[in-house]
């Protein structure tokens, strides 16, 4: 995970060749362990263009991430206000929020991305903003529901009884007792925004080449599976870790922060 | 029956409310799209015919008009004529239907069928290698995009096996690795959820007593644990439905099996917008019906869930 994170950050340090860079006397070399392909340059091999896979899974991190990073935070903070609103106001507000929850529920998310791209176009803002209202709904679901029982507890009665603003309590007294559900799944919905970009980008409908993303390696490589399969194993086998690390992240901070959301 | 029937038509209101909201936000991001006009015409088309062909498509109304024609038009299931087909949308995505159907029917069994035998296996042998092995594929199929795990199986089981063919429909062995992919995932939240809603009806006390009075432990499994567990493992399975008909846009596009998604994508890049929003719906309806079936499923196992 870290070493993913760092290399999304040194990308121009660490990758060894230019990820857009193409060669094509170089096209489709296979990984340098490879035991009858002689000497090769390229440690995992290069795609149809000679472009160096390596560097591209690391430059692809760069998207994976940013899109996730920025994801997660349009979607939390997005939920998380709603929830707060909906869990602490109650009423009308309650309910308007409660019936968007649902109707996002009721069919499968990624229709609607694709209904929303297809007439928007793929560009690199619409997939965060798109990718990050995909999460809204998880974060003001657990707001909601940790503000609804910590107001009712006694401090929180005992301190509006004592005169304390309704902004002082939230910003006192919810809010932190809400940050540490709201960290698991700020966790785990990282693993899930990661999937779900490389997902549109391997639709054709996320990012759009040249610039190197995960997904998109995985559908250029499609075309190659019979002749030069690493153009697509590598970048797949990167993402299925990393989501993997992520999601293992968010199951121990759960564990360690809050031990009855176990099983949640 | 008079509770059952409240229940069932409380859950037809929400499934009837679920469908207008899909339909309210394709309407929605139509008009946000801008002015399809001159889309459909040449570049080249003068102001008259653009303001016609306007007219004809009911733009030049108000907007609270153009909704209730668009409603109208839905109900109706009219979502206008295909641009690349030349036939009428609707008709073009029904014909579909079954393929998908199909895929998604096949990879839903083949996700039960092995994910809650698997489950309830690593559930008894807690803690041995067979579970551990379980459960740390169950963890990687969760964590694996489904489009990864369908090119590695193509890789290995048609390429480098030749096992099964790559791609497109047809016999039974057609159908084996796009209905693998596609069940990959709710195999594995099957497999888990089912470990852990077996694991806790083994700790309860009536468990206890079976053993005690000297049932064979088949069927302590079979009889008591089971029909305790499976309230879970239904909640479960009704919502892998759901994902199964959105990552079926996924798996049809690697397999070029001919169903709505890999419709729906081709289209996107053709710009047929009207095949794009017809399978937007078909899909979402079908999600919807599914759900409530789902629902009524549960209703009948679970008294205490009729409200």
């Amino acid at each position: 995970m870290l070493v993913v994170v760092l290399a999304a950050i040194a990308a121009p340090l660490v990758s060894p060749y230019d990820p857009i860079q193409q060669s094509l006397r170089e096209r489709l070399k296979g990984p340098t362990w490879f035991p009858e392909e002689g000497r090769q340059r390229h440690l995992l091999g290069t795609d149809q263009l000679g472009r160096d896979i390596l560097s591209r899974i690391i430059y692809g991190s760069r998207v994976s991430f940013v899109v996730g990073f920025a994801a997660v935070v349009i979607g939390g903070a997005l939920g998380g206000s709603l929830g707060l609103l909906s869990g602490y106001g109650g009423g009308i507000v309650d309910e308007v929020v409660m019936f968007l929850v649902d109707g996002q529920l009721a069919f499968p998310f990624i229709l609607l991305a694709i209904g929303i791209i297809a007439v928007l176009g793929p560009s690199f803002g619409n997939l965060i903003i798109i990718v990050g209202l995909s999460g809204w709904v998880t974060y003001a679901r657990l707001v909601r529901a940790q503000v609804l029982t910590i107001k009712e507890r006694e401090y929180v009665l005992a301190i509006r009884g004592l005169g304390g603003s309704t902004w002082r309590i939230l910003a006192r007294h919810i809010v932190p007792n809400t940050l540490a559900p709201f960290l698991v799944v700020t966790t785990l919905e990282l693993a899930r925004t990661i999937l779900l970009e490389s997902t549109l980008s391997f639709l054709g409908l996320g990012i759009q080449p040249p610039t190197p993303s995960w997904g998109g390696m995985l559908n250029e490589g499609r075309g190659y599976l019979d002749s030069a399969w690493w153009i697509s194993a590598f970048p797949g086998l990167v993402l299925m870790l990393t989501a993997l690390v992520v999601s293992r992240v968010g199951d121990w901070l759960r564990d360690v922060l809050d031990p009855t959301l176990r099983g949640a | 029956m008079q509770g059952f029937a409240g229940f069932l038509t409380y859950r037809l209101v929400r499934m009837l409310i679920a469908l207008w909201s899909v339909v309210t936000v394709v309407f929605v991001v139509m008009r946000l799209s801008g002015d399809p006009v001159p889309l459909l015409l040449p570049p080249d088309a003068p102001i008259a015919e653009m303001e016609r062909l306007r007219s004809e498509m009911g733009l030049d109304r108000p907007i609270y008009v153009q909704y209730g024609v668009f409603i109208g038009q839905v109900i109706k299931g009219d979502f206008g004529r295909s641009i690349h087909f030349r036939a009428s949308a609707m008709s073009v995505v029904w014909e579909r239907v079954p393929a998908t159907l199909e895929l998604a029917f096949a990879s839903f069994l083949c996700a039960i069928v092995v994910a809650i035998p698997a489950g309830i296996l690593s559930a008894i042998r807690r803690g041995s290698t067979y579970d551990t092995i379980v459960m740390g594929v169950a963890l990687v199929g969760q964590a694996a995009p489904t489009f990864y795990i369908g090119i590695m199986l193509i890789l290995t089981c048609s390429l480098w096996l030749g096992l099964f063919p790559t791609s497109g429909r047809g016999d039974w062995r057609h159908l084996v690795l796009p209905a693998v992919t596609l069940g990959a995932f709710a195999m594995a939240s099957i497999a888990r959820i089912t470990r852990s809603a077996v694991l806790e009806i083994l700790r309860a006390d009536f468990i206890r007593t079976a053993r005690a009075k000297g049932l064979p432990e088949f069927w302590t499994i079979a009889k008591h644990t089971m029909r305790n567990a499976a309230i879970p493992i239904i909640t479960i399975v009704g919502l892998q439905l759901g994902n199964l008909l959105g990552g079926a846009v996924v798996t049809e596009t690697i397999f070029s099996w001919p169903g709505i998604g890999r419709l729906a994508i081709q289209s996107i890049y053709s710009r047929d917008y009207p095949i794009v929003q017809s399978c937007v719906f078909m899909t979402a309806a079908m999600f919807v019906v599914l759900n409530f079936l789902v629902d009524v499923a549960y209703g009948i196992l679970d008294p205490r869930i009729r409200r």
